[in-house]
């Protein structure tokens, strides 16, 4: 919201700067966004009146004008305005004169004519963005005068970001009220008086809705002057508020909005049809907007109705048949209190902020109708003349809001803000917020302005307090607490500990949108039901991710493309599932590696990374916990991965995650290498881990035995380890595969592995035969159920 | 003529000279002191002299022995240097070529910040509390005091689902789902994704947030300015001008947004004029 600072301080002037003032504002919780001057730096600009005007005789777009401008001679101006006539007064730049962009007007020769100055539109002297031709001046401007003066121009427009309980601020009276707080100045109004009827007519009210709009304001004025205009008075301050002219009857209830911040509105009389009634829309009835906009109703907007039709939209918008415009003679004014609960998110729903709803669904002072009628009124009168009727009122006082008095206690005060304030500064305080304040034996009953929606709690008032006071005088103290210690589990392991162990394995951190692509969700999760964004900032983050693989995907999609051949990048996220308990948001960690197994380097060759490169890193992570044996991986199917390279992860047989090779169509359509290798898992299933357990040192020898044996190419690993654990039985202290070769000299469809075993016992050093029993053991085992034989 | 042994003895004392490595000498050693080595057949032969003669050719020819082992003592150590010091010389490397293997990665800016903020509350004895970011109207509005078209709403540019459901536009229904579960004294820190549905050069639709919870008998707004002052101090690791400005938030009072000295210019002002930026919004939590 903008406001005009000469404005303001016609009503508050306290002895500060510009900028003073400004920081101060900020720091009562009115922010400041910008200072800007009213108009462009310029000087040597005077008021002149256009004598006459000629032909030039070189050019057809050029006139020869001479001008009075007070400087004791005629002076010859070319100019090239369409609008410049005889008789004008309009600002005219001296020879001298520096106008904003530092364009100095010298004496000069416009196609051979002589120039003694510029004549100036309002743009050229920063006053407005449109080129409409030369400013035109009101006809009594004193020839001469400085247009600086003349206009006020040295005047700054303080734009204010008002937060939504300040609505008692959205106007000059407002803030002014605000200001003489900070400063203990006096708010001087512009002198109002009762306005005598000069009529007896009156536009018949009903109020249909009286708890939507409690007090409602009529006033008929007939007989005004179609021709009159708005004067350059009040051009400017509405344009220094952000507001356009647009007549003087529009013009005056703009005023006042930026004046008083009470919205009004007037129709045109005599498009009124018998009576105008506050009521709800019927549903599905329609009205066109002031900006043209055709628009249907529904139950919950509250209207302004005459006999036949929608006027308009309470505190929001009037319609385009019944607005003022250029052959309005006789008016209705309306002045009202809307509800703000009931006018809240009305505006919004139609597409629509005006000015108006702004204000009233931030709450407007109900007790300020009747004033602003009657200045609005004399505003009319001075402006477009005409017969004021009596103002006719329908108020429902019992629907009025409340200010009921709130318990204010002084050692509340105390705790909340951490000082003690003597009583009479807070009693102060109050008071010159407008409050009334009652003593009592712990503190005060105080009941807050009508302009103060929002004071209602004890909390409210103290704030008010705080703010007032200064919350850089309060103090700043450490807490005093008791000391509690945290409960850290020992066997929980952080997601701190996992991103340090991934980044110590090269991988760098990434953080991706939550939200992704649909398309490519769905090929990587084509079962899964993603939640669906109602207004995603685009139709490629529309989808909630069900997975972390979408967001790395893209990220060493992009990386690719900016010459990264060796990407490596994990992330820490929420994932959003879909199922049939509801909605589960689960925190995984995910990753993605390619290019090469190592980074480029002197003295190792680049090799490729396979799968077991990238199993070796999810291995160290669910090792982390201390419970490596709990996790299995799968031979498993997914939609994103290579068959024949895809494991489940799993701890004691449930599903934790996935580790494959991306599938080679997924990396195609993406244009990512095919050996990329994917993998995630969900915290949840490992960040419990074991505490470590002691065991014994042997004190005996261990024996290291090898084993080689040739079995069908379809064991799994993970089945002869078990099977080997299980037959060797509890001598065998660690197992190793050393070897494993398929090819030459070994019958296709089958492969040779070497065991590595040893064993040790606790309480004696193991005989020959020991240790043969336990080979023995697991030949026949092996040989059992997988049909191996020992490799000769 | 010099005497026979004195001739062994100039003649071993060249053959070691003469050695060129360690093989060369132990022929030499094997030569005069082997088994059947020069000196070593000389000794044998003392049988054959007479008994009085026999103690001081011994004598003669152990000294000649010792002179012999001495020198060639002397030139083992010396050959021993020097093939360690061509050994040595071999195997020297180019020590600045850079070491082998993976080398390490990094974390997200945003991490590392958060998990310092983290560790700095943590001294205060306040927890991380985590919530869902897919929320219901009611965590993320309602319990904050910001009912359905409440003008506060039009702050906060929301990514819906449908009618009920949102994505958190901040870290405060954390906060609720707190107090929700537990009872005070509570000092609780809330980090974590928010979305605000808003993209252009300054507006990401994702970003991150940490809350503060700290609810006790009787926590104060100067409580509130004195952790934050001293957080502000311990983040930056700098003394820096911090300064609480009234604010509205529908669900704390009193509000205040903090504004502290530009860290990059030192309040000397990238640009005229404006020597304050504004980095956090925190809200009093009373």
């Amino acid at each position: 919201m903008k406001f005009s600072e000469n404005w303001l301080r016609e009503w508050v002037n306290p002895g500060i700067s510009t900028d003073d003032l400004a920081a101060q504002l900020t720091m009562a919780g009115l922010e400041v966004d910008a200072v800007d001057p009213a108009a462009g730096v310029f000087t040597g600009v005077v008021v002149g009146a256009v004598l006459d005007v000629a032909a030039h005789p070189d050019a057809d777009k050029l006139r020869v004008c001479q001008v009075d401008a007070g400087t004791g001679e005629t002076l010859q101006i070319v100019c090239g305005a369409p609008n410049v006539s005889a008789g004008m007064k309009v600002p005219a730049a001296l020879v001298g004169a520096v106008l904003p962009g530092d364009l100095k007007i010298k004496k000069a020769k416009l196609r051979g004519v002589e120039s003694s100055g510029m004549l100036c539109s309002a743009r050229e002297l920063g006053l407005a963005d449109d080129h409409v031709g030369l400013m035109a001046l009101p006809l009594d401007a004193p020839i001469g005068a400085d247009i600086r003066s003349y206009l006020h121009l040295d005047d700054a427009i303080i734009e204010v970001d008002f937060t939504p309980n300040r609505g008692d601020c959205l106007g000059v009276a407002g803030l002014a009220r605000e200001i003489a707080v900070l400063n203990r100045a006096t708010v001087t109004a512009p002198v109002q008086t009762t306005i005598e009827p000069g009529i007896s007519d009156q536009f018949p009210i009903q109020v249909s809705a009286p708890e939507a709009c409690p007090r409602y304001l009529g006033r008929v004025i007939r007989g005004i002057d179609p021709l009159a205009t708005t004067p350059l008075w009040m051009r400017e301050k509405l344009r220094r508020g952000g507001i356009r002219s647009l007549g003087p009857l529009v013009d005056v209830t703009n005023y006042i909005l930026l004046e008083l911040g009470q919205p009004m509105h007037a129709f045109d009389l005599a498009r009124l049809n018998t009576q105008v009634d506050v009521r709800y829309a019927r549903a599905g009835e329609t009205m066109r907007l002031l900006d043209g906009r055709g628009i249907t109703l529904d139950k919950e907007t509250l209207v302004i109705a005459d006999a036949s039709k929608i006027l308009a939209i309470a505190g929001v918008m009037g319609g385009e048949d019944t607005g003022v415009g250029e052959t309005t003679r006789d008016l209705f004014l309306e002045c009202a209190f809307f509800a703000p609960e009931v006018l809240a998110g009305r505006a919004r729903r139609y597409g629509l902020q005006t000015d108006s709803s702004y204000r009233f669904e931030r709450g407007v002072d109900f007790n300020l109708q009747r004033h602003a009628m009657e200045r609005a009124t004399g505003l009319l009168l001075e402006l477009v003349g005409g017969t004021p009727g009596p103002i006719t009122e329908v108020c429902h006082s019992d629907l009025l809001p409340k200010r009921t008095a709130i318990r204010l206690r002084r050692t509340r005060v105390r705790r909340l803000l951490g000082i003690d304030l003597p009583d009479t500064e807070i009693a102060d305080i109050l008071n010159r917020l407008g409050a009334t304040l009652q003593p009592m034996d712990d503190g005060w009953e105080v009941i807050p302005p009508s302009y103060r929606f929002d004071m209602t709690l004890e909390a409210d008032l103290i704030e008010d307090i705080g703010r007032i006071h200064g919350y850089n005088h309060l103090p700043s103290t450490r807490p005093k607490a008791a000391m509690q210690g945290l409960a850290r589990p020992e066997g929980v392991v952080g997601i701190a500990q996992w991103r340090e162990i991934l980044v110590q394995r090269g991988y760098q951190e990434a953080i991706t949108y939550s939200f992704v692509e649909p398309d490519l969700q769905a090929a990587i999760d084509p079962t899964g039901t993603p939640v669906v964004l109602a207004n995603p900032i685009s139709s490629e983050m529309s989808v909630m991710r069900t997975s972390l693989w979408p967001g790395l995907l893209k990220s060493a999609q992009h990386n690719l493309n900016r010459q990264q051949t060796r990407i490596r990048l994990f992330e820490c996220g929420l994932t959003y599932v879909l199922q049939d308990t509801g909605l589960k948001q689960e925190y995984y960690i995910g990753g993605l590696v390619c290019g090469g197994r190592l980074p480029e380097q002197w003295g190792s060759a680049s090799t490729e990374l396979d799968f077991f490169d990238t199993k070796a890193d999810v291995e160290t992570l669910l090792m982390a916990g201390g419970c490596a044996g709990e996790f299995q991986f799968i031979v498993g199917q997914h939609a994103a991965l290579h068959p024949g390279q895809t494991a489940c992860i799993q701890r004691h047989g449930l599903p934790i995650g996935w580790l494959g090779m991306l599938h080679p169509e997924l990396a195609k359509s993406l244009a990512i290498p095919e050996a990329t290798f994917i993998f995630e898992i969900a915290v949840k299933g490992f960040e419990i881990g074991c505490l470590p357990i002691f065991h014994e040192i042997s004190r005996y020898p261990a024996i290291r035995r090898d084993l080689a044996f040739i079995l069908p190419q379809s064991v799994a690993a993970a089945d002869i380890y078990t099977s080997v654990r299980a037959a060797a039985g509890p001598l065998l202290q660690d197992l190793s595969l050393f070897d494993l070769y398929h090819g030459k000299a070994i019958e296709s469809g089958r492969k040779s592995i070497a065991l590595g075993l040893i064993l040790q016992d606790s309480s004696r050093t193991l005989t020959e035969q020991d240790v043969e029993a336990v080979l023995v053991q697991v030949q026949t085992a092996l040989n059992a159920k997988f049909g191996a034989t020992l490799r000769e | 003529m010099p005497d026979p042994i004195t001739q062994v003895i100039q003649n071993a004392e060249r053959a070691i000279v003469a050695a060129a490595d360690l093989k060369a000498l132990d022929d030499v050693r094997v030569h005069y002191l082997g088994k059947k080595g020069v000196l070593t057949e000389q000794l044998k032969q003392l049988g054959q002299l007479a008994p009085e003669e026999r103690k001081a050719a011994g004598q003669i020819i152990n000294q000649a022995k010792q002179q012999v082992q001495d020198w060639l003592d002397a030139r083992r150590i010396t050959l021993d240097g020097e093939a360690l010091a061509k050994r040595l010389a071999e195997q020297s490397i180019d020590v600045t070529l850079p070491g082998r293997g993976e080398q390490p990665g990094g974390l997200h800016p945003v991490t590392r910040t958060l998990m310092r903020i983290e560790a700095l509350f943590a001294q205060l004895g306040f927890e991380v509390a985590q919530g869902p970011e897919i929320e219901d109207d009611y965590h993320n509005f309602e319990a904050l005091n910001i009912p359905a078209h409440h003008p506060a709403r039009a702050m906060h540019d929301t990514f819906y689902f449908d009618e009920h459901t949102v994505l958190r536009t901040h870290t405060s229904p954390v906060q609720i789902r707190v107090m929700e579960n537990r009872q005070p004294p509570l000092r609780i820190i809330a980090p974590g994704r928010v979305y605000r549905c808003d993209s252009d050069l300054t507006h990401t639709p994702m970003f991150h947030q940490v809350e503060g919870l700290y609810v006790d008998e009787d926590a104060s707004f100067a409580d509130l300015k004195g952790v934050l002052d001293d957080f502000l101090r311990n983040f930056f690791e700098r003394d820096l001008a911090v300064r609480f400005r009234p604010s509205y938030f529908p669900f704390t009072e009193p509000s205040a947004e903090v504004d502290i000295q530009c860290v990059m210019c030192g309040g000397k002002g990238h640009e005229p004029g404006r020597h304050m930026t504004c980095l956090l919004s925190l809200a009093s939590c009373i």
